[in-house]
């Protein structure tokens, strides 16, 4: 039913107009809200996905490393080794399985694959310390999976540090800030980028397939038809998609501050701003995409090949795109979600306002108004 | 209601649709008749509005197939060779979708489609989803739904492609009740049994109308004993087939 004001716009023959493209549209989106609410397994997708990806990397994607086994060889037994001996036995990083005797049995200890590390010091130790201010100790790390090797090392170095720093009459002792992210937690880096990654995969891929369907089951022609405009099409077709991405948004959102404990810093209404702006990026892509392929196996094809890898490796959550050979690098500018990722990062997590990342907006927008250009002008308003 | 002259359309060399010239009366059945690639859709595509002419003119419902096609698209209903509702959503769900786009107010709709449910016999089927009907309900259903917005014409192409010879009699009698409220129904057809039923008949070959007039008269002209005869004798000398 029209309400009441709606009405009396009705005797003019062009409000009439207007009203009824007005109902048309409602009954074209609820159609479409229609057949996403009674497709579980798409519901699932749509909802599921960003659930499931925010705590896989919440919880199981960590750069973290604890209670890492380690060996000892101690061959000095003074007071200094006993001492930084207690010391990473403290720490939480590391545990001691247990000491060994010699050489031979750091290797059997590596070999058995349990072991991470060993610490290996030479006879002397506290002798050396003291008498010449100079001693050595040897790390070995297991470095078949270099990035724990890494992790491990840099671990052991600041407990010898803070020992040595103990130890000294002078101490220069560097105060380390991380800046946004004290705690180095990974959470800041990869929230925004499970955000690009969910609403590129979700608009660009639903948009397609959902308009590559009308045409493969013939629905379309129906349509085209109709007196409905195919510009209206798009459009009641994007609509629904829209709304349950922002759905997708609050999601994430709502679970990074409660389950991750990570604030948002900046503007929640900038941050919304700009994901609609992005959303609607991603749903002129889905719209290019749909409008070039005539089958919904194509269409998911190019849009999880030519969306989400792209997503991946060029938008910097994963990989960083400043080591990347300069042709990547350029290559990486006209990924939408590389700026996506950029501006939330900056939002979110170092709480800047728009006057930072008024940029990369105006890059998005660009790229949006391109996209939107291109793929209305290849709509084909008569098929053939 | 519907007439061409000279109507063509060209895909670079190949001519689809060669100089096609016919009148379709108000109310008549109207089979399209040709064999496979002969050139109907095509030609069907461009009535609709869906493909634009290379060559010719043609009027429906007395506007011009090139300029007002806004008009026409609210004035035709269409049935495609595919099945076209959505099987994900029920049968009243499609009733009302289709009739909302066609810009049916609520109470129409409301009326219509316990109307169109009633004279199907879907009352149990109502809130079921599409998919889940057999063919030929789901044909009955299309059509149905092609006239709901009563248009002065509807246009089929081959409505009754893989249904049984019984629900394809009940499809008839749907296309006469339609006839005789008025509507204008132009039918493409593989099937010659069909073809009897229309009042006039066109047979395509090779992008030409190579024969029209009444069933019998075609089959007087011919000598022949049924419409399948007459087919044959115009279809043989066919260059292209599928």
């Amino acid at each position: 039913m029209l309400p009441a004001w709606m009405k009396s716009f009705t005797r003019w023959p062009a409000a009439q107009n207007a009203v009824n493209d007005m109902k048309q549209l409602y009954t074209f989106i609820r159609k479409e809200f229609a057949h996403v609410l009674r497709d579980r397994k798409t519901l699932l997708i749509l909802f599921g996905l960003p659930v499931v990806q925010i705590l896989i990397f919440g919880f199981a994607l960590t750069n973290e490393v604890r209670n890492a086994k380690i060996v000892i060889y101690d061959q000095a037994q003074d007071v200094a080794s006993q001492q930084l001996i207690s010391k990473i036995e403290a720490s939480r990083y590391f545990d001691i399985a247990y000491a060994v005797m010699d050489r031979a049995g750091i290797e059997a200890a590596f070999k058995k694959g349990d072991i991470r590390l060993a610490v290996i010091f030479p006879q002397g130790f506290n002798n050396n310390l003291l008498h010449t201010h100079h001693a050595q100790i040897q790390v070995i790390a297991d470095a078949a999976d270099p990035n724990t090797a890494t992790t491990l090392t840099s671990y052991i170095t600041s407990i010898i540090q803070d020992y040595i720093a103990s130890q000294e009459p002078y101490q220069i002792t560097p105060q380390i800030r991380f800046l946004y992210n004290p705690q180095l937690k990974g959470a800041p880096n990869f929230v925004p980028g499970v955000m690009s990654l969910v609403l590129m995969l979700v608009c660009v891929m639903m948009t397609a397939v959902s308009i590559v369907r009308e045409k493969e089951t013939g629905t379309m022609e129906i349509l085209l038809v109709s007196p409905f405009s195919p510009l209206m099409v798009i459009i009641s077709k994007a609509i629904p998609y829209l709304l349950l991405s922002l759905i997708n948004v609050i999601t994430i959102l709502l679970l990074s501050t409660f389950v991750l404990e990570l604030p948002i810093n900046g503007s929640i209404p900038l941050l919304f701003a700009e994901s609609i702006l992005f959303i609607i990026t991603c749903l002129t892509l889905g719209i290019f995409i749909s409008v070039k392929t005539n089958s919904q196996q194509v269409a998911m094809l190019i849009s999880l090949m030519g969306m989400m890898l792209p997503t991946i490796l060029f938008s910097g959550f994963m990989f960083p795109v400043e080591n990347m050979p300069l042709p990547l690098q350029l290559i990486s500018n006209i990924v939408p979600s590389k700026w996506y990722y950029n501006i939330v990062k900056a939002i979110m997590i170092k709480g800047l306002g728009f006057s930072a990342i008024w940029k990369e907006t105006l890059i998005l927008a660009g790229i949006t108004l391109v996209l939107l250009f291109v793929s209305f002008k290849s709509f084909k308003i008569r098929l053939s | 209601m519907i007439e061409t002259n000279k109507l063509s359309k060209r895909f670079g060399d190949f001519i689809a649709t060669n100089e096609i010239t016919f009148e379709v009366d108000k109310g008549e059945i109207f089979g399209f008749l040709g064999a496979n690639g002969a050139g109907k859709t095509t030609a069907m595509r461009m009535l609709c509005g869906l493909s634009t002419p290379s060559s010719g003119t043609a009027t429906i419902a007395g506007f011009d197939i090139y300029k007002q096609t806004e008009q026409i698209k609210k004035n035709i209903g269409y049935m495609s060779q595919k099945f076209s509702l959505y099987e994900d959503l029920t049968v009243i769900e499609n009733i009302r979708f289709f009739g909302g786009i066609y810009g049916l107010s609520n109470q129409q709709l409301k009326t219509k489609s316990q109307q169109l449910i009633h004279e199907l016999g879907l009352e149990k089927e109502a809130k079921k989803l599409v998919g889940a009907l057999p063919l030929g309900w789901k044909q009955k259903l299309s059509f149905s739904i092609a006239v709901l917005h009563e248009p002065k014409i509807v246009f089929l192409d081959e409505p009754t492609g893989g249904v049984d010879p019984i629900t394809r009699r009940q499809f008839w009698n749907l296309i006469y009740d339609a006839a005789d409220r008025g509507v204008t129904v132009f039918v493409t057809t593989h099937y010659m049994d069909e073809a009897e039923y229309c009042n006039r008949i066109s047979i395509m070959v090779d992008g030409r109308i190579k024969a029209l007039d009444t069933p019998r008269r075609l089959k007087n002209s011919f000598h022949a004993a049924s419409m399948d005869e007459v087919f044959y004798a115009l279809a043989r000398g066919a260059k292209r087939s599928e």
